[in-house]
């Protein structure tokens, strides 16, 4: 989920943090992924990148879940000529927030996504056909198994940290209740222990616009453009709820498009700037989003609660045994500060280690993603005392 | 710089805390004494700020704290997850220090507050000869720019916690920079006065 569209210039020679995503094929027949609904699945391909290096004991892996949209790309470049690097490349490499000399970090396209991990829009092998609405019902849980699946496989008994953001910090969660002994640190940043009923609706707006787009056609589009208009329109409802009105304000104001003056037009779609920016990311995103991995995500995104099977909140965090940082911001509407109260107090009922701040910022939900200094200056010191506490 | 009366209020505090025991410190700046309970005398800390550079010093140290502004309490810390809470030199700044002190005692068993003796004689003095706010080394700040909000005295401390249903375990005066068990005219000589407070299963 990324409100930040502007090419960042990449610098001269980043030659040495050339990536490539890489495929593994786990949950190999007969050991099949049992989902949360009760569907199983297998193989299942998962794209993943890793920088840095794992060290002997392999104790310095982190983890790093994306958000809605996000990849398996989060930091370095594909080639010299890459102009666009990793979705959280400000964040993670060589000496940041989150220090690749020193950590080595895998992150991994999520289960049911459309960015080279097995989802909708791939084919069935038992059927030879796309999955599309024929794919198992998705929960985070699952999307979890699968990554704790990568982990394990990639020879690493434990995480130093799992981190994430939005939609990421409630992997992150559910990570720290499912997998307890897999983690020494959670750090849960603009998240929340459930999706807002608010959160819910504007996933609602954004499928019934993919539903109602004729190209839809019950989710069996492959073969044709697809919904296209739905999926832009979704994602421009979407991407308003990652903004705030401070934000929109300063980036836009009710400046127009192409001229100072009103065109007194109806037939003018894009008078004002910010209607024009709204365009323009629906557009992009159809280009790189897949719409049946767009309603098996967000559908996935209101179920979770991660109290779910649990008599409270504080019981499903008594799982855990990670030590937490838990990081919200004061413009975020989506996944309001008072969410992450609410995960705090829930963890210091069970006695949990857990430091907590909210973050001043004017990008609301976004902001995670875009104002990286702060949130380095607190990550990089929890990370390095977990690290510190834990090697000899 | 350090300060040999914070060095003081450290000691005084630390001295009436159980070792291993569940420590929340208010107020608790770069996390000094947090640091200090966690390495000599094993509790298990957890401190509150409101600056933000803090919060960052304190994870530095590999120790949890939350951010929150205490004048608006502790609404997010659940009833007796701690053995002790403690407040120094903080009280008389926060809007509404009944309420924070019961919040407190709250969230913990035992409450450890250091507040500032506004019944001073030289605080009276300044107020009688000069009838001014008074300025004293204690109390260094201007009237509109200090950050305390309450002045109280001891005797105004005592009456409160009568009136709100909290016991006064122990009081010790602190004067110049010592703290005494008891000390004649306390209400007139101490600069600042120590209190280990606990409900009192009589009232409250």
């Amino acid at each position: 989920m990324s409100a930040q569209d502007t090419d960042q210039d990449s610098s001269n020679d980043r030659s040495d943090e050339i990536v490539q995503t890489q495929y593994v094929d786990l949950f190999q027949p007969p050991h099949l992924l049992t989902f949360a609904s009760g569907e199983t699945l297998g193989p299942v391909r998962v794209a993943y990148e890793t920088y840095g290096v794992l060290n002997k004991d392999a104790s310095n892996a982190i983890f790093i879940c994306h958000a809605l949209t996000g990849d398996a790309h989060a930091a370095g470049v594909h080639s010299t000529s890459d102009r666009k690097p990793g979705w959280w490349d400000g964040f993670i490499g060589p000496g940041k927030g989150i220090d690749t000399n020193k950590y080595f970090v895998i992150c991994a396209n999520v289960l049911g996504g459309c960015q080279g991990t097995t989802g909708p829009g791939c084919v069935n092998p038992v059927t030879g056909s796309r999955f599309c609405l024929n794919f198992p019902f998705l929960t985070v849980r699952d999307v979890v198994t699968v990554h704790s699946e990568l982990v394990r496989h990639l020879g690493i008994k434990q995480l130093l940290a799992v981190v994430g953001g939005s939609l990421g910090g409630m992997q992150v969660l559910e990570w720290a209740i499912l997998f307890p002994d897999q983690l020494k640190a959670a750090v849960v940043l603009a998240s929340a222990p459930k999706l807002s009923a608010q959160g819910i609706a504007f996933n609602a707006v954004g499928r019934r616009a993919i539903y109602a787009d004729p190209g839809f056609a019950n989710g069996d589009y492959y073969d044709s453009e697809g919904p296209r208009y739905g999926l832009a329109l979704a994602r421009m409802v979407a991407h308003i709820t990652y903004l705030s009105e401070d934000s929109i304000e300063l980036k836009f104001g009710r400046r127009l498009q192409d001229s100072d003056r009103f065109a007194y037009s109806m037939q003018k779609e894009t008078e004002f700037q910010i209607e024009s920016y709204l365009h323009y990311q629906g557009k992009r995103f159809v280009q790189r989003f897949d719409a049946n991995s767009y309603l098996y995500l967000t559908r996935m995104m209101d179920y979770f609660d991660l109290s779910e099977g649990f008599p409270s909140l504080e019981a499903a965090l008594a799982q855990t045994k990670a030590r937490f940082l838990v990081a919200s911001y004061d413009t975020d509407w989506l996944f309001p500060t008072s969410q992450s109260r609410e995960l705090v107090s829930a963890l210091l009922h069970v006695r949990r280690h857990v430091s907590f701040i909210e973050l001043r910022c004017p990008f609301g939900h976004d902001s995670f993603l875009i104002d990286i200094d702060p949130l380095a200056a607190l990550v990089s010191p929890f990370l390095e005392r977990t690290f510190e506490s834990t090697s000899p | 710089m350090p300060d040999p009366s914070i060095q003081l209020t450290d000691e005084l505090i630390m001295h009436h805390i159980d070792r291993n025991s569940r420590v929340i410190d208010l107020g608790c700046g770069d996390g000094r004494l947090m640091q200090r309970l966690h390495d000599e005398m094993g509790c298990e800390v957890m401190g509150v700020e409101v600056e933000q550079s803090n919060i960052v010093a304190i994870i530095q140290r590999g120790l949890p704290a939350i951010a929150a502004d205490l004048n608006e309490g502790l609404v997010d810390i659940p009833n007796d997850s701690f053995d002790f809470a403690v407040l120094s030199q903080t009280l008389q700044q926060v809007r509404n220090p009944k309420r924070l002190l019961l919040e407190m005692l709250r969230v913990a068993r035992r409450a450890l507050v250091v507040v500032p003796n506004f019944g001073h004689w030289r605080v009276r003095m300044e107020v009688l000869r000069r009838g001014r706010t008074p300025i004293t080394q204690a109390l260094p700040y201007e009237w509109y720019e200090t950050p305390n909000v309450h002045f109280m005295s001891m005797r105004d401390f005592r009456d409160l916690m009568d009136g709100i249903g909290l016991r006064i375990v122990k009081e010790s005066p602190i004067i110049k920079g010592r703290s005494v068990d008891q000390l004649w005219g306390s209400n007139l000589r101490a600069d600042s006065a120590f209190y280990l407070l606990e409900r009192d299963p009589g009232k409250g």
